[in-house]
């Protein structure tokens, strides 16, 4: 998610991506007898910075008088285990224990925790970045704060620092020497701070690349008691429901709030920037409000177009010229003119929502000290502050982001406009801050409030010669842009967005003319990046479209991948040759069945996978997955696998039954009975592989959608000869 | 004034009596470990077991509930319970954890019917909770891992 963000951040930066050692200024503070350990930026003093309302926190760790070890994660948690993560890094450095830590989410500081992926300009969680984010900037904060623990306790006992050992949050020697870190924080924090402080060798690690460790949260996730934003509870908390338009566009022409308000419990109906909200003593009395709630649209700008007439207008424009070129190599035009060979396919793909299972909310109070607290599942923290600001009609510095884990995101967290943020900071404003209102979406509000991963057609050809031999690659891809009309649409660049056609332009097949065009359409439905963001059109479009091609030439579709893979693509190959192998062990394939393979890099990290799948008529079982995974240096071993297994399982729903359609401008799907993400009488058997690497770490958390779709659509090929061109599957098989 | 029985203590609530019981749980009693997800019985995120069978809270008025005994996820107890938790534990279950609450109560009820369940039995008594993170792999692995640890 958030990929052209970190692109042009990149650029205009001028290639300051990569976090460098020189880039950390490790600074320190004492915090009420313990110590905390960050970042200094250039001319602000840790003090000034500390004392900023919008910060509550400014460091990466702090060390408690207890023992207490807070680790401050500039990344949100939605599921993907990024708090685990960046403890494990801080732990690894630190020589801490687990059951002294905890993560909070941090923000309010973006020299301290802007995503350095995205060049350090805000703080953000998307486009799998968390980690490599991290690396060096928290395992850089432990082993700080272990230097200055021990210095501390070679002041304080006498004797010589390296022959001090911090172990287990407490640091001791043979002499019998020892202190919890807590007990020799508040020294700690004098110390010298180290410049360049002295990580680990590989070889030396006990917590990275651990097989055993699993996650520091999962006890309060299995027994109700992690807090998301729908659990916020403050005295006097009001609730509300949103009123959003039945279209696309529309707005609010007059209402009478008179039925609504004679509802028990019922407070008040305010207008907001989407729309109107009614406020209640309750979640339920909110929603009886609403239901009872007259309202007239004013239907002018809104979109009235249905899901069918965007996508045949999609179909006639794909056999048109593309309005831009992503990529161009070699003679395209010529390539087809001579081939001997023509092959030609069309997939279409729905809109799909992100469904989470937290719907969309958030919780705003003004405290006494005249500072406006938003909690909430803060994807983009430092650009919701602004937004909450803009909204409350306060400067950035009155708003202070409190960051909450949340019920998956899927990219859904991250949206411009902020919209559920300015509706709940609007809403409190309309009440003239009198209490405190925490805003709960429905399922149906979630459903219909567009910021769909957009519907795409792609148009593949294909030239060969007397040989059967690829000649000729070309694509072009009709859809809408993500970024148009955001605040990020600045980073269209040449009238490509990114977001459309990654994947598709970094084909890795060596191919001498090839070429990708896109063409971006003009439909008032709100998109959005949803997880795994292009990828999750173009890996299913390229891998469909290379399996035809095989099949069409006679060649094995490993084998011709190995083939065409060019040797600067040396992961996409081990990978590849990893999956095939785990594959093998699995022994003889049962009758009645068959398997595909798909491989794609998306986030830095490159996935490949085959899928076993049988089709009966019209039904297709995935039985058993095999997924290979070059992700760079693994972190969290398990993580990484689950985060394998539930993307085979994401990915598989989206293309089994997810689709958003929409009727006269009007979302036909409310609920889970009509948008259907995969339940667990489909998932298959899943088996993971993590090739071994020494590079640092990239994407986990969106990597593994986008091979399963092609996987089992090249399965579906091998067995009924038909290609699947058009997704969802529960549309139908083609003929 | 609709009386009800929640985790073993008796509520008096002065609420409109077609309200959920989700809403009744979460907003009034303040007990937020039972989630809200679609409001249709349609994802299982808010599971509750009355008189030891799960129910979905988001679609049961409180008015239905008088006289039975509720048990929330706050309230769940006992060796069963306590199994699934464990094997939720070591095989890592919950990504972002919003949904399992359900699992754990969902899967409590299938453990207290149904000591070895096969595979298809899992599905059967499982499809009715989804969790968009996807992590079936393990929840049906975690089944099996606790239905082990409830024989040993």
């Amino acid at each position: 998610m958030l990929p052209k963000l970190a692109h042009t951040a990149t650029a205009k930066l001028g290639g300051l991506a990569e976090p460098s050692r020189r880039g950390f200024l490790i600074g320190a503070l004492a915090v009420g007898g313990g110590f905390a350990v960050g970042f200094r930026p250039g001319g602000i003093s840790m003090a000034n910075a500390q004392a900023a309302a919008s910060g509550p926190f400014n460091a990466y760790l702090q060390i408690a008088p207890d023992n207490t070890i807070t680790v401050l994660s500039a990344h949100f948690e939605m599921g993907q285990g990024s708090y685990h993560g960046i403890a494990t890094l801080v732990i690894e450095e630190l020589g801490a224990s687990w059951d002294d830590v905890t993560v909070v989410g941090a923000s309010g500081n973006t020299e301290l925790y802007g995503n350095l992926a995205w060049g350090g300009v805000t703080q953000g969680t998307g486009g799998s970045t968390a980690m490599a984010s991290s690396w060096e900037r928290y395992r850089l904060a432990g082993a700080a704060a272990r230097t200055m623990l021990i210095s501390a306790a070679a002041e304080a006992w006498g004797v010589p620092a390296d022959t001090i050992r911090a172990e287990a949050s407490a640091l001791s020697d043979d002499a019998g020497n020892r202190a919890t870190f807590g007990e020799m924080a508040e020294r700690a924090a004098l110390q010298p701070i180290p410049s360049e402080p002295v990580l680990k060798a590989p070889g030396e690690w006990t917590e990275i690349g651990n097989t055993e460790t699993r996650r520091y949260d999962r006890v309060g996730k299995a027994n109700g008691t992690q807090d998301f934003t729908i659990d916020i509870q403050l005295p006097d908390m009001l609730y509300a429901v949103p009123v959003h338009p039945p279209k696309f566009g529309a707005t609010v022409a007059s209402f009478d709030p008179a039925d609504a308000l004679a509802v028990r419990d019922v407070v008040d109906v305010v207008e907001t920037p989407l729309g109107l909200a009614v406020v209640a003593a309750n979640t339920w009395a909110a929603m009886q409000g609403r239901n009872a709630l007259s309202v007239t649209w004013d239907e002018t700008a809104a979109e009235q177009r249905g899901s069918d007439e965007i996508l045949e207008a999609y179909r006639t424009r794909a056999d048109e010229a593309p309005m831009a070129m992503a990529r161009n190599d070699g003679d395209v035009e010529a390539a087809f003119a001579s081939a001997d060979r023509i092959i030609e396919a069309t997939y279409e793909f729905p809109y799909l929502a992100h469904a989470a299972l937290e719907p969309m909310n958030a919780v705003v109070v003004r405290g006494d000290d005249g500072v406006i607290e938003v909690w909430g599942g803060h994807q983009i923290p430092d650009h919701y502050q602004m937004m909450a600001a803009e909204t409350a009609g306060v400067t950035p510095d009155q708003v202070r982001m409190r960051v909450m884990k949340t019920g998956g995101s899927f990219g859904r967290r991250a949206v411009g406009d902020a919209d559920v943020i300015v509706e709940t900071v609007a809403i409190a404003r309309a009440l003239e801050w009198r209490a405190p209102v925490k805003m709960q979406w429905t399922r149906e509000d979630d459903m219909r409030a567009g910021r769909y991963r957009p519907a795409y057609v792609h148009k593949l050809r294909a030239a060969l010669d007397a040989d059967g031999t690829v000649i000729g690659w070309d694509n072009h891809i009709v859809g809408q842009s993500i970024l148009a009309g955001t605040p990020f649409s600045g980073f269209i660049q040449n009238g490509i967005d990114l977001s459309s056609v990654e994947g598709a332009n970094t084909l890795p097949y060596e191919i001498p003319n090839l070429s990708v065009g896109l063409t971006t359409t003009e439909v008032n439905v709100p998109v959005l990046w949803w997880r795994a963001v292009g990828s999750t059109h173009t890996a299913f479009a390229t891998e469909a479209f290379f399996d035809e091609v095989a099949r069409a030439t006679g060649k094995d579709p490993v084998q011709m991948r190995l083939d065409l893979l060019s040797a600067d693509h040396p992961r996409h190959t081990a990978v590849l040759q990893a999956v095939a192998d785990l594959a093998e062990q699995g022994g003889a394939m049962p009758d009645g069945r068959t398997r595909g393979v798909a491989l794609h890099e998306s986030f830095n990290s490159v996935v490949a996978q085959i899928a076993e799948v049988s089709v009966d008529g019209a039904d297709v079982t995935v039985h058993k997955v095999w997924c290979a995974v070059d992700c760079g240096t693994a972190i969290n071993p398990d993580t990484i696998k689950a985060q394998m297994e539930g993307s085979v399982g994401f990915g598989l729903g989206s293309i089994l039954a997810e689709e958003i359609t929409i009727t006269a401008g009007v979302v036909d799907q409310g609920n889970y009975d009509t948008y259907r993400p995969l339940r667990i009488d489909a998932m298959p058997d899943v088996e993971v592989a993590i090739v071994p690497s020494d590079n640092p770490p990239t994407g986990v958390g969106e990597p593994a959608v986008p091979p399963i779709g092609p996987a089992v659509a090249n399965a579906i090929l091998s067995a009924t000869g038909r290609p699947v061109r058009q997704l969802p599957l529960s549309k139908g098989l083609s003929v | 004034m609709t009386s009800i029985t929640i985790n073993g203590i008796q509520h008096e609530l002065d609420v409109d009596p077609n309200m959920p019981l989700l809403w009744a749980v979460r907003d009034v009693l303040g007990l937020t470990g039972t989630k809200f997800g679609c409001g249709l019985a349609q994802c299982g995120a808010c599971t509750v077991h009355m008189n030891g069978t799960p129910i979905r809270s988001c679609i049961t008025p409180v008015a239905a509930v008088a006289g039975t005994e509720i048990t929330t996820i706050e309230g769940a107890s006992g060796e069963v319970v306590e199994a699934v938790q464990e094997a939720w534990s070591a095989l890592d279950v919950p990504q972002c954890g919003y949904c399992q609450s359900g699992q754990v109560l969902a899967a409590a009820a299938l453990l207290e019917t149904t000591r070895r369940p096969s595979d298809s039995d899992i599905d059967a008594a499982m499809s009715g909770n989804l969790c968009r993170c996807a992590t079936y792999h393990r929840i049906r692995a975690a089944i099996h891992d606790a239905a082990d640890r409830l024989e040993a």
